[in-house]
């Protein structure tokens, strides 16, 4: 059957992709960011999984104000990098694994999430500034992610959006349908976004390592009880667009650890924790979380 | 009985919920049509004109014109459709979040790499912190005001 062995968490922020594009990753100003991703390269290359089940949010990309899905499943055999506006990153076309992710739509869906299936659709930084820092520089025409990718959107453009708690109940459904997949996959679930930022205002630039730190604490150690927390001291204490890090708490709930919605297992072991500030207005925020 | 908004009492933070959204659909729209090359050109050739073909309040069309993003989040834009403005000036999401705080580039770029931002006094209105409204412009600009 397949299985889930690991998560990854990690921000997204654009400015990471266009430093990563444009050859800047020997600045002394974003040196110290890709530091925090030597070791995760490496992991990646020691734990190679079969399938990436990726959670991300499209930032007014694939989804205008048109059409609003909460929880979005790429279910298509590819995924084209975007035209955000300055054309699209020079990074390898996403391939996506429909039969799983089908299976899983189909099962989550069961499990009374409302999955919104989505055949066609081009994936943003959200997506590919994650894989870019997990798997290196790539080229887009001879070079190829290492494995298939099941990209997976949650709105965190328009309030409301889903609480920590659903993202994290969302996460246990997602493990279930993963493994009543009868074929014998290593998957690796990543929750990206986040950590406190604000882009918007008087108080954009906001930043808060305290709560960053805590939070990711909680996280680690306390899932049932970060789940919890509820949007508005997300918004308050890490920033309008800090919301993002619900998330991580959908990897967070596929762990092992987590049962019936309680952590019942061995604690997840935590191979690799990073954070730093500043890329761009934001604090990156990097995790690698391997089931015990 | 109203909808709970808990996070009307935030300084310098507009949440971008249905309110907002349904109020700022069109200027959000507008801002997703640049994400097409041929729209960008037509645009920049003539501002004025491209915006006209939009159902947009007059007020939305000033604040776009004025590049002024924080009227914009006000009549209902959101960021991450605004930014796509921004990407068509060639300016970066840097720039563009800095540009809401009165301050020069520099001094944003200062403040993140200084570590950000602080969150004290930053958590409620009628605190003393620096996004709080009678602080405004920040920076040198702010400064200046006081003067």
């Amino acid at each position: 059957m397949a299985k889930i062995t690991a998560s990854v968490y990690t921000s997204h922020v654009p400015a990471i992709g266009a430093a990563l594009d444009l050859g800047k990753t020997q600045e002394a100003y974003w040196q110290p960011v890709f530091k925090g991703y030597e070791f995760s390269k490496q992991w990646m290359k020691d734990n190679k999984p079969d399938v990436i089940f990726l959670v991300y949010n499209d930032h007014a990309t694939a989804f205008s104000l048109e059409m609003i899905p909460t929880f979005a499943i790429g279910t298509a055999a590819q995924f084209q990098p975007a035209d955000e506006g300055w054309g699209p990153r020079p990074v390898p076309t996403v391939i996506g694994h429909p039969d799983l992710a089908s299976h899983i739509a189909q099962s989550v869906i069961q499990q009374d999430f409302d999955l919104t299936i989505v055949n066609r659709m081009d994936v943003d930084h959200g997506l590919t500034v994650p894989l870019s820092l997990m798997c290196g520089e790539l080229d887009p025409k001879t070079d190829a992610w290492p494995c298939p990718v099941i990209p997976f959107a949650v709105n965190v453009v328009q309030y409301p959006v889903p609480s920590g708690r659903r993202c994290f109940m969302l996460g246990q459904a997602i493990r279930k349908a993963v493994e009543s997949y009868d074929e014998d996959l290593n998957v690796h679930i990543w929750g990206t976004g986040g950590m406190s930022h604000q882009l918007q205002g008087a108080r954009a630039g906001l930043i808060n390592r305290a709560w960053d730190n805590a939070w990711l604490d909680q996280m680690i150690a306390d899932p049932v009880g970060c789940a919890n927390v509820p949007h508005i001291d997300y918004v308050r204490e890490a920033g309008s667009e800090g919301i993002e890090l619900v998330m991580w708490l959908i990897a967070r709930g596929a762990m092992a650890d987590v049962v019936d919605g309680k952590v019942q297992g061995s604690a997840p072991k935590v191979r690799h924790r990073f954070y730093h500030v500043p890329a761009s207005n934001t604090a990156v925020g990097h995790l690698i979380l391997e089931n015990a | 009985m109203s909808l709970e908004k808990p996070y009307l009492d935030v300084p310098g933070t507009i949440i971008f919920d249905a309110e907002q959204s349904r109020k700022g659909y069109w200027l959000n729209q507008f801002c997703m049509s640049l994400m097409k090359a041929a729209n960008r050109e037509r645009f920049k050739a003539d501002e004025r004109a491209y915006l006209d073909e939009w159902p947009m309040t007059e007020e939305q069309k000033q604040a776009v014109l004025a590049r002024d993003l924080n009227w914009c989040m006000r009549t209902g834009g959101n960021i991450y459709f605004l930014a796509k403005i921004g990407a068509t000036d060639g300016k970066s999401f840097q720039q563009m979040a800095g540009s809401m705080t009165g301050m020069t580039e520099q001094e944003y770029r200062d403040m993140m790499i200084g570590g950000g931002r602080s969150i004290e006094g930053n958590r409620y209105l009628g605190e003393d912190g620096d996004a709080q409204p009678h602080r405004q412009p920040q920076g040198a600009a702010g400064q200046k005001k006081a003067a």
